[in-house]
């Protein structure tokens, strides 16, 4: 899967309209993923130019930010501490929102391109990426637990950031290239695009990528979920068959 | 070869998974243990959602089961008669320890709840087994060993008598009925087969002989791990036929080497070995709730 460009799609959208000078032309290579049974991971390349009417404006540099955000999920992250001499699942704070997939690629260090308010507007950075509303009361930390919860996400390759991921030339034309992990969870994948100019979003322009199984996985996945019975009892068919068979030749090779 | 799991939603390396199959089939067919308790922490271990592994792990040990219980069968060394008593006991014992799970997970108890009862009764059988049959193995080597089959406990003068001519037995039902549903508890507290405490209460409380406990065990296992594969997937839709299917066809070409090793071995010998598995086991689950873990904070989805 990894490499070939499935198609070329090219979106336009009129968004930094607003601020009139500069928008976002971009283009994915692809705008839908399939994941068939040897899917390893893809790679994912975005690019696209800025479009003006005017002269390039003097002054603060331009920059850009992609974001890659995939499906999520409410989660529970637990806290272990020793009681009683072992160690057990004592604390847990519930995160009410966050992505299974979060990719951030810039063309610049971020604090250098990208305010904190504006940050906190467009939930930008991984952090902004996470909501996490109110703590149990026997906990005090719950931002340990979130700061945990991106650890171990940055650890396995499912949060991101890439400062200077981004390829910006001449202030025009822009490309960056965003690995997917081959555990790719089903779903619409958020993709969107900042043009920045003193610390600030000038225009935005967002893509959706539908990553979803096809093939033998669809069809065991829609099976399992549609007719649980029936998917029980095939895949006890199938063990008992298998057992047999494996009985039977052995047998055979025998005498 | 990396394979995505269509229910796991990962991605494995196909050949770890034939790999994993293959060592559980061998242990399975050697000893009479589903390796329910081997390889649902094996597949915990390379990044299966814990729901997902309990339940394919099921599955597994089925086609595992199946494949070591016809090439027992053919040596006449499963006790149908027996089979069916345990088995009766097993489904009572299930229903009762789905009950007790329910309850415990409500309380926010049942991972610890689970390790703790693993590292209780594997180390406590380990133990026993280990001292008994290298024992026995001592006496092998000296003189002849000596044939105790009918020990007279308290156990074998209750009513009920019945003849289970495979075991060479004529014993009350009532106590194999017990260890079965003993057996069904801790299987479904634990998410097992319970093959590892079967086959040592066959052969301590029971009094059977060890060839025909085998067979008889995987008999029995067959059938309580096929009544949670089904469950599971009615529940929980957590089966990955994917993932089984692979686990599988290592599985039961590894059961059948196995039966055959366990056929050139003395049943003591067998006996020291199942013993020193089972405490290694235990031991690395030990080790886990004991010392200090390098990551305290774990990421689990809601409800899962």
């Amino acid at each position: 899967m990894r490499g070939p460009i499935a198609a070329l799609m090219v979106l336009l959208l009129s968004l930094g309209a607003a601020r009139g000078s500069e928008e976002v032309v971009a283009g994915l290579s692809q705008d839908s993923i399939s994941i068939t049974a040897n899917f390893d991971g893809s790679d994912l390349l975005i690019y696209g130019a800025v479009k003006r009417e005017v002269p390039i404006p003097t002054g603060t540099a331009l920059a850009v930010i992609i974001t890659v955000e995939g499906p999520s999920a409410p989660l529970t992250v637990r806290r272990k501490s020793r009681k009683f001499g072992i160690w057990i699942n004592t604390a847990a704070v519930e995160v009410d929102y966050a992505p299974s997939f979060y990719a951030v690629t810039t063309s610049a260090p971020m604090a250098e391109i990208l305010s904190q308010t504006e940050d906190l507007r467009r939930k930008i950075s991984v952090p902004q990426a996470i909501r996490s509303v109110g703590a149990p009361m026997d906990v005090t930390d719950s931002p340990a637990f979130t700061a945990a919860l991106i650890r171990l996400r940055e650890a396995g390759g499912y949060y991101s950031l890439s400062e200077g991921g981004v390829r910006l030339e001449q202030e025009t034309l822009f490309r960056a290239d965003v690995d997917l992990p081959a555990d790719l969870i089903e779903g619409a994948y958020q993709t969107r695009i900042f043009l920045l100019r003193d610390k600030r979003v000038i225009a935005q322009h967002s893509a959706v990528i539908d990553v979803r199984m096809v093939g033998l996985e669809r069809w065991l996945f829609t099976l399992a979920h549609e007719w649980p019975a029936a998917y029980g009892a095939l895949a006890l068919v199938l063990a008992v068959i298998a057992g047999w068979a494996a009985s039977a030749i052995f047998r055979y090779l025998r005498y | 070869m990396q394979i995505y799991l269509p229910i796991a939603e990962v991605s494995v390396n196909a050949y770890l998974l034939f790999g994993l199959g293959g060592i559980v089939g061998v242990l399975s067919g050697m000893f009479g243990v589903g390796g329910g308790f081997l390889i649902t922490p094996l597949l915990f271990f390379i990044g299966i959602p814990p729901t997902v592994a309990v339940a394919t792990g099921a599955n597994q040990v089925v086609a595992s089961s199946v494949s070591g219980v016809l090439a027992q069968i053919r040596r006449r060394n499963v006790d149908f008669r027996m089979g069916l008593v345990l088995l009766a006991g097993g489904i009572l014992g299930s229903a009762i320890g789905i009950w007790v799970f329910n309850i415990l997970r409500q309380k926010g108890q049942i991972d610890l709840v689970v390790q703790l009862s693993y590292v209780v009764f594997l180390g406590l059988i380990g133990l026993l087994m280990l001292q008994e049959s290298l024992r026995a193995l001592g006496r092998a080597k000296g003189t002849q060993p000596r044939i105790k089959r009918h020990q007279h406990l308290w156990l074998h003068n209750l009513p009920l008598k019945i003849k289970f001519r495979a075991s060479g037995l004529y014993i009350s039902v009532v106590p194999p009925l017990l260890v079965g549903v003993l057996v069904g508890v801790l299987a479904a507290l634990m998410g097992v087969g319970g093959g590892f405490i079967m086959v040592p209460a066959m052969i301590y409380l029971l009094g059977m002989p060890t060839k025909v406990v085998i067979g008889t065990s995987l008999f029995q296992i067959i059938f309580v791990t096929a009544f949670t594969t089904f469950m599971h997937a009615l529940t929980n839709q957590s089966v990955d036929m994917l993932l089984a299917v692979l686990l599988i066809v290592g599985g039961v070409v590894g059961a059948q080497i196995g039966t055959r090793l366990g056929a050139r071995l003395k049943a003591e010998q067998l006996r020291v070995l199942l013993a020193l598995l089972v405490l290694l086991v235990c031991g690395k689950l030990a080790i886990d709730l004991l010392v200090t873990p390098a990551e305290v904070y774990s990421i689990t989805a809601v409800g899962g």
